[in-house]
């Protein structure tokens, strides 16, 4: 079972409990996609899911989502694979000063 | 000096000042014994004209750390006074400077620091009409603002002037620093294409700030104007770095310009873009009377619905955190992003008459029009939030 985990920026972390990662699991073997591990993620946490995407699934487009260094719309969006044990970095745009 | 790391060199962007006397040198002698600074980068250092936006969390920070690097002139767009709340973490500002502008209060602080810095203050707020003329008497600018509508009019002014910004972004434990140039690689627009939703992210004053991020991140901002201004190094533009206070955790990530992006070529609506209401409508007109109570009327309110003679439920729609401060008695929370974001409306009963209150007005203005737009009827909010109920009703007690 391929394991992701998910790290939250603290403005959306009151939507997980306040935990600053959250470990998805999936079902099957080999390697999953970005919209597989979110889609796993808005069904444990459907808040967030709400605020990461969009009613057509599409990624919110003032929130941005890296595998490493890149965000992922650079990469193949949500269909980018994720390796098995790599992190997800969710940033979400903060404007304080 | 070259740098050995041509991936994002970048050219000295102010040229060298004719000479050093005998006092900034041994002023800035721990800068010009490193070989990569030396008296050159300290001469363009003096010679450099930078704009710091906001002398709140991250420009205090900042300009002690410009005015004291040497920077031989600094302007300073501020347009708020100092306030008591300002001092856990805006290291600029003093207690006997409270009520005085910022930017004069930082323009103090300054001229104790290092009496060689010029200091423009600018006692304005950027908008629209100013900020291209502004950026242009500048050789570099800091973006240490609070609110999104100005970030994206500083992004936009800086492109149309050609200027190179540091730009650097804060909230409760996490920090974001980057340098955007629209001539040289990416901007904001890349990293960040829209603001989140009206009222979906706190600001800084709703949700909190950890005090000592503030110098982290204005420090590093620094870091690059210094960098940009004598050419050292390898510079922020491209990359993002994200800075976990919280975990003690730096990161790094890559920002690329968008090949399908237009240049940027004019200012827009920033309140519009934002989707912000414009003032008239978030505060209450005379026309809208129903729509609001005074702190008083709330007070006879609640005295009525003590005593079994009135129903409705008071909704305080501010963060937690500033609930712990002071509330008012017989209120319920729910925060405004969750009733903005359509997650909180089961909580609220359409049937029964609701008074929405933050701390302000401001943020219940927007709750209310929300529910309208969902079909509610019987609501209202209280002029003046929680700060005029302490002013008018429980003075005892304490305002943020």
């Amino acid at each position: 079972m391929p394991v992701v985990s998910v790290v939250v920026p603290s403005v959306l972390r009151p939507l997980v409990q306040d935990a600053g990662s959250v470990r998805v699991e999936l079902p099957g073997q080999g390697t999953v996609t970005v919209g597989q591990v979110l889609g796993s993620l808005a069904g444990s946490h459907p808040l967030l899911g709400r605020r990461l995407r969009d009613e057509t699934g599409a990624l919110r487009r003032h929130v941005n989502v890296y595998l490493g260094p890149d965000e992922v719309r650079r990469l193949q969006g949500l269909d980018t694979p994720v390796p098995d044990g790599a992190e997800l970095l969710i940033i979400q745009s903060v404007a304080g000063g | 000096m070259p740098s050995t790391d041509s991936r994002t060199t970048l050219p000295p962007l102010v040229e060298p000042a004719a000479e050093l006397t005998r006092e900034e040198l041994e002023r800035y002698s721990r800068h010009v014994i490193i070989p990569e600074i030396g008296s050159e980068g300290q001469r363009r250092l003096k010679n450099a004209r930078v704009l710091v936006i906001g002398a709140g969390g991250l420009g205090a920070p900042a300009l002690l750390y410009l005015a004291a690097a040497g920077v031989g002139t600094l302007g300073v767009v501020d347009d708020d006074v100092v306030e008591l709340s300002n001092l856990q973490r805006q290291v600029i500002h003093t207690v006997d400077r409270v009520g005085l502008p910022k930017a004069e209060s930082a323009a103090l602080a300054v001229a104790d620091l290092n009496p060689l810095v010029t200091v423009v203050q600018h006692r304005i707020r950027l908008d629209n009409s100013n900020a291209v003329e502004l950026f242009s008497q500048y050789d570099l600018i800091l973006d240490g603002t609070d609110n999104f509508e100005t970030r994206y009019l500083v992004n936009d002014a800086a492109a149309i002037a050609g200027k190179p910004y540091v730009w650097g972004s804060i909230f409760r434990f996490d920090g974001q620093v980057s340098v955007f140039w629209e001539k040289h690689g990416p901007t904001y627009r890349d990293l960040y294409p829209e603001a989140p939703p009206a009222g979906s992210v706190p600001s800084c004053g709703e949700g909190g700030v950890f005090g000592m991020l503030c110098a982290a991140v204005g420090s590093l901002m620094v870091s690059e104007a210094i960098k940009l201004v004598t050419g050292v190094g390898r510079s922020l533009l491209g990359r993002v770095a994200l800075f976990d206070a919280l975990g003690g955790s730096w990161r790094e990530i890559n920002v690329l310009k968008d090949p399908e992006a237009q240049p940027i070529t004019e200012l827009s609506d920033y309140a519009a873009f934002c989707g912000v209401l414009p003032q008239e409508e978030t505060t209450a007109e005379p026309e809208a009377a129903d729509d609001t109570v005074t702190a008083g009327q709330l007070a006879t309110m609640l005295a009525a619905r003590d005593a079994g003679l009135r129903d409705f439920v008071l909704v305080d729609v501010r963060e937690t955190g500033e609930r712990d401060i002071v509330a008012i008695p017989g209120s319920v929370l729910i925060p405004q992003g969750r009733i903005l974001a359509g997650e909180a409306w089961d909580e609220l009963p359409r049937e029964r008459e609701i008074v929405f209150h933050c701390k302000g007005g401001t943020r219940s203005a927007n709750v209310l029009a929300a529910a309208r737009r969902e079909g509610y009827t019987k609501v209202s909010h209280l002029e003046g939030g929680v700060m005029a109920w302490v002013r008018d009703v429980e003075p005892e007690k304490p305002v943020y």
